[in-house]
This record gives structure tokens, sequence and C-alpha cells, in this order.
């Protein structure tokens, strides 16, 4: 089971001395050095890219490259099949993690943010889609179990519905809690929090809403 | 009731296996309408139980929803965010350099390299240069830091499978290491102890001598954690062949550090992708082939012994030069993205910064290897017993301060 995973050469018991390791990986290194400077590039032209846009043709909206990270910016419809293509033919097989990024006054309003490692590559990429308040993305967490509790995360901190989760509950704060705490109109003294515990007090659905000026802050 | 006569029924039954006798009961539980049918000795009992948050082996404040059969665990729900405080909201409402004493807060027995991987995401959207002997001191308080996350680790987990001797002394030594981090910035747990560009102070007179004296008498002392675990009888009992997971399972369930490792995939960022100057280092990556939670002993034993060989060569590699790098007064990153990542002890730390090229984070997300690892518990526990789901939970090592941010 164990010992049949390609990528480490080596899975033996463990004091050896590692000679020719370090040389090995930077041997793996995923591309040509860019310049030190910091601006980013344009992307386009990366295989990682071309790979995605060669297997779903209308998915990549864009790329850039920043100190040697490869973001591709993709549709939101599209990243279920983006992901699943990293996996199986690019050989991104970890799922890092998966975030969003609340721009307030952007349309869309959110950025859904996906990290892949690979490695064979021993390269990560950065994936991205744009998302708008109440539009429901995609789910990854059929293709990357690992998936599965930071979409909740992403849920319960941006209310960023994912379409065709398992289990898509709050993880972090409790049901019945009031608001997603990363969006940038939450405050960040919190609302109160008696909601589940007293709710003749505090109504189903949590405590009053951000922008009610007789909310109780907890301080 | 003595003086019933035995019916046939009762005769055959004498003579079955407790395993025939629960099969039976589950075809006929299956047959008769739950109302009608009694408890008996040996029908299948399904129970929910609350494990935590308030229990001592959960280290830290970890609720787990356990379906049982008897002692059988059929389902483990983890619910976690007890201890949920804002922390990557607090980020955004602080300048960088502000944002690193909340790193503290995050593994708070592994403050030194949550401090580390802040401020090399943020060094890295500046592209600011480390100076070499500030490169070197880090690695220092890395490897110090995983020595004694890893020695909290062992006392701890071998407390809760009821070995009470490795714990005081894994914490004599972690003491020690303590006082060099008391000596070096004024805080034993929560250190602050790396800024943006390189580091706060200069090591005092004396401490790299002791350091020396410590990292000498060291590998006698893990000889000793060893004598009392490793060939142990009861150890291995506890520990053999209990929570077997591949590496492949691993990958897929995102699981990093000491565990995959255990499971036979050499993979540490040390080596993958090295920061400071881990790539002129010579240390192994300790392995393991069978993923149970013995070999992750193994494993993170084996790595204590790494820790003190990276010691050796950054001491020896020392010399008198700048701590901190070329960093402007007031931190001002370019309004870009990046995503860096070490080798905490529990697994690959990451932090996800966006800037908007204010003095503020727009955005940084904490990647928590502890999370993450959690999340396979489940996976881990299902068939086990109760005990065993103890063992686990001390065996993927997880701290809630990180879990729950």
């Amino acid at each position: 089971m164990a010992d049949e995973t390609p990528p480490p050469p080596d899975a033996g018991p463990p004091p050896e001395p590692p000679a020719t390791a370090p040389a090995a990986t930077g041997a793996a290194a995923p591309k040509p050095p860019p310049p030190k400077k910091v601006e980013a590039t344009d992307a386009s032209a990366h295989p990682w890219v071309a790979s995605i846009r060669s297997a779903v043709p209308d998915a990549v909206v864009s790329a850039k490259e920043f100190a040697k990270q490869v973001t591709v910016v993709v549709r939101r419809e599209r990243v279920a099949e983006v992901a699943r293509h990293l996996k199986d033919t690019e050989d991104f097989r970890y799922c890092v993690d998966v975030t969003a990024v609340d721009w307030r006054d952007r349309q869309p309003r959110f950025d859904v943010v996906y990290h892949f490692y690979s490695f064979s590559k021993n390269g990560r990429i950065r994936m991205k889609c744009g998302v708008a308040d109440g539009e429901e993305v995609p789910s990854i967490s059929e293709v990357f179990l690992a998936a599965n509790w930071s979409e909740r995360e992403t849920w319960d901190m941006f209310g960023i519905p994912f379409a065709g989760h398992p289990d898509l509950r709050r993880i972090l704060t409790w049901d019945g809690f009031n608001g997603h705490p990363l969006r940038k109109d939450f405050p960040v003294e919190g609302v109160d929090t008696g909601a589940a515990i007293y709710p003749e007090e505090w109504p189903e659905g949590g405590g009053p809403a951000a922008d009610d000026p007789n909310r109780k802050v907890v301080s | 009731m003595s003086d019933r006569p035995i019916s046939g029924e009762e005769k055959t039954r004498a003579v079955q296996t407790a395993e025939d006798l629960q099969s039976a009961a589950l075809a006929a539980a299956e047959s008769v309408p739950v109302s009608l049918h009694p408890p008996t000795l040996f029908e299948v009992q399904e129970m929910e139980l609350n494990f935590g948050p308030q229990h001592p082996s959960t280290h830290g404040v970890l609720r787990l929803v356990v379906r049982v059969d008897g002692e059988k665990i059929l389902e483990t729900k983890p619910d976690v965010g007890y201890l949920h405080r804002g922390t990557e909201k607090l980020f955004e409402t602080e300048t960088y350099p502000m944002g690193i004493p909340h790193t503290d807060r995050l593994d708070y027995v592994a403050a030194a390299t949550n401090n580390h991987a802040f401020c090399l995401t943020v060094e890295k959207l500046l592209a600011v240069e480390i100076p070499r002997r500030a490169q070197l001191i880090r690695v220092i308080l890395d490897e110090l830091q995983r020595l004694s996350s890893h020695l909290v680790w062992l006392g701890t987990s071998g407390i809760d499978l009821g070995a009470v001797t490795p714990f005081w002394y894994a914490f004599r030594e972690r003491e020690q290491i303590l006082d060099f981090f008391e000596e070096y910035c004024g805080a034993r747990l929560t250190l602050n102890c790396m800024r943006i560009g390189g580091l706060p102070f200069d090591l005092t007179a004396g401490w790299v001598e002791r350091l020396i004296e410590f990292v000498d008498d060291l590998p006698s002392r893990i000889d000793d954690y060893e004598q009392l675990l490793t060939d142990n009888r009861i150890w291995k009992k506890r520990t053999v062949g209990v929570g077997v997971i591949s590496g492949e399972e691993c990958i897929e369930w995102g699981v990093t550090g000491p565990v995959l490792r255990g499971s036979g995939i050499e993979w540490d960022l040390r080596r993958a992708q090295p920061y400071e100057c881990y790539d002129e280092l010579d240390f192994a990556i300790p392995t393991r082939v069978n993923g149970d939670t013995y070999d992750r002993y193994i494993v993170r034993v084996q790595e204590m012994r790494q820790s003190v060989r990276i010691i050796r060569q950054c001491i020896d590699r020392l010399e008198p030069g700048e701590i901190r790098g070329k960093v402007p007064r007031v931190i001002k990153p370019p309004a870009e993205e990046t995503y860096a990542s070490i080798e905490s002890p529990k697994g690959e730390l990451g932090f996800y910064c966006v800037s908007n090229g204010t003095n503020r984070p727009y955005r940084m997300h904490i990647r928590p290897p502890s999370f993450i690892n959690l999340q396979a518990l489940p996976r881990l526990a299902k068939g086990h017993l109760i005990s065993d789901l103890v063992a686990l939970i001390g065996t993927i090592d997880i701290v809630l301060g990180e879990v729950d941010r």
C-alpha cells in the first residue's frame, strides 16, 4: 500500500544521510527562474495553463506569475472540472487549501482561492474564481477529500455556498450564528453571541444584524 | 428463575460463541420491530457518545460525537471551533509587524515556527534578502521549537496511554529549551521571536555555548525516552496497528508532517522546497512504512535526533553579522498575493497573504496543519475501540489553537 506511491524515490528505514536529495529537488523546480523583481508577469503560455486550456476549453480567464507562483483564474462553473483535470492529468494530487477573499466593492464580490501541490513536479498552482454574493461554486470535495473542511470553513467565514458539498455546515462558528465573520462588512468586535443559548432573548437566526444600532457588542 | 426448565433453544445457545450470538441477534433485530424487542446482552446497541470538549485527552477543546456499538467506533464526527478567536480577521485590522504576536497563539507549543511562516510570507511579497546570520539563528530556533513540540507530544500522548514516566523526562528537557527561548527573547511560550526581514535580537553572550552543551547531552536523553517506550510491550500493544493509513490516503486527505512520513512518503518541506538555509544542511527525513501509531512515534523520535544534527551544523556555521535585512520602516508590500509555507512540527504550515499596497494585509489566511490533519481522524478511528481514539488524537498531534484559529 504505502510503498507503491510513485513520487518519493526512497521509503526505506529512517536514518540515511541524504547525499543527493537537495540537488534532486533543485532540479525538479518548476520553471526557468524569473528575474528577482516585484512584478507579476503574464503566465498564459505556462505549460500548466496551456494544459487546462486544452482540456477545459472555456475555463481559463487569465493567468499570471508572481514570486514564482502561478495563478490561474478560471470561470466559476468550471472549477470542479479544472480541479479534476489538474489532479488526474497534471498530477496535482494534494489539495493544500481552499479559501476566499472578499473584495467588497468589486463585481463579482468574492474570489475563491485554491492551492494545489504536485509531488512529481514539486510545484504549486493557485486557482481562483470570481463569485458574486449568493452564487454557488461547484464543490471540489468529490475530487479532493481534503477540500471538505476547507470548503466548510469558507462557507462559514464568507457565506459562499458550495454546490454538491456532502456536508455543508458551519465549522468554526456554530449553527445559528448570525453572519459570516470574514466578510469585510462584519464588525471586528463581533456581534452578540447569546443567540443559541437564550432563544427567547435572541430569536432564531442569531443576534441582531451587524448594522443594527441597538446591537450589543461583545467587548 | 433458577428452577425454570431450560428450553431447547437455550441449550443450543450455550455452545455458541459470542460472535454467533451477535450475528443471530443482529438478524433477529432486523426482523423484529424495535418496540417489541427488549435489549439483550449481545444485541447491537448503538449509542452516541460525546467525547470532549472538556476531556483531558483531547488536548484542548475538541469535541467528538462518537457513534459506538459497545466499545467499537462506528463513526466519529469532530466538532471544532471552541477556540475560534478570529485571528485572520485580526490580521486585517493591524499592520504587518503587529500580526506576528497573533501567530504565537495559533500553535502555542510551536510559536517560533508560526512566526517564521508569517514572516516568510511577507518577506516573499517584499522580496527582501535575509542576512545569513539571521537565517541560521532562525533555523536554530525552528529546530529547538520542533524539539520542544515533539517533547510535549511525547509526554502527553504517553500519558494518554497510561505511560506517565516519559512525561517527566520529556518535560524536563522541554523546560531547558524554554529557558533558551526565555534568554533569547524574554518569553517562554508566546515567543514573538522573529521580525519581518530578520530577527529582533542577536544572541546573548554564552547562549551558544550553553546550547552546545544541551544538544550534546540530548541524544542520550532521547535514548532514555526510547528505552521507556520503543520496546515497551504495553506501548506496542496500544500503538502497533492502530490507526493505519496508507501514504496515498494521506495525500488524498491532505495530511502532512510526521503522519505522512510515518506512512512511507518521504516529503518534508525543508527538503522539497527549502527555505532559509536548509538546502545546505545535511539531515535525513525519517520515514516508516506501516503508517500506524507506533510508526508515527518512531518518526517523531527520529526527527528529534535529526533536529539535533541540524542545530549542530547551524552552530558550526554561525558567524558575526547582520540580523535584519533591508526592510523599510513602514512595511507596504506591493498589491499582490503570495503563499509561503514551512514544515512546522505538525506538518505544512502556510500563510496566504493578499496585499492591497497598504500597511495592513487585505487578507491573511492560515493553512493550519492541525486542522487539515484532524479531518482524517474519522477515517483513522473507524472500527477501533474508544480507548484507541485517545491514542489517535495523540498521534495526529493536534493543537486546538491552530485548529480553531
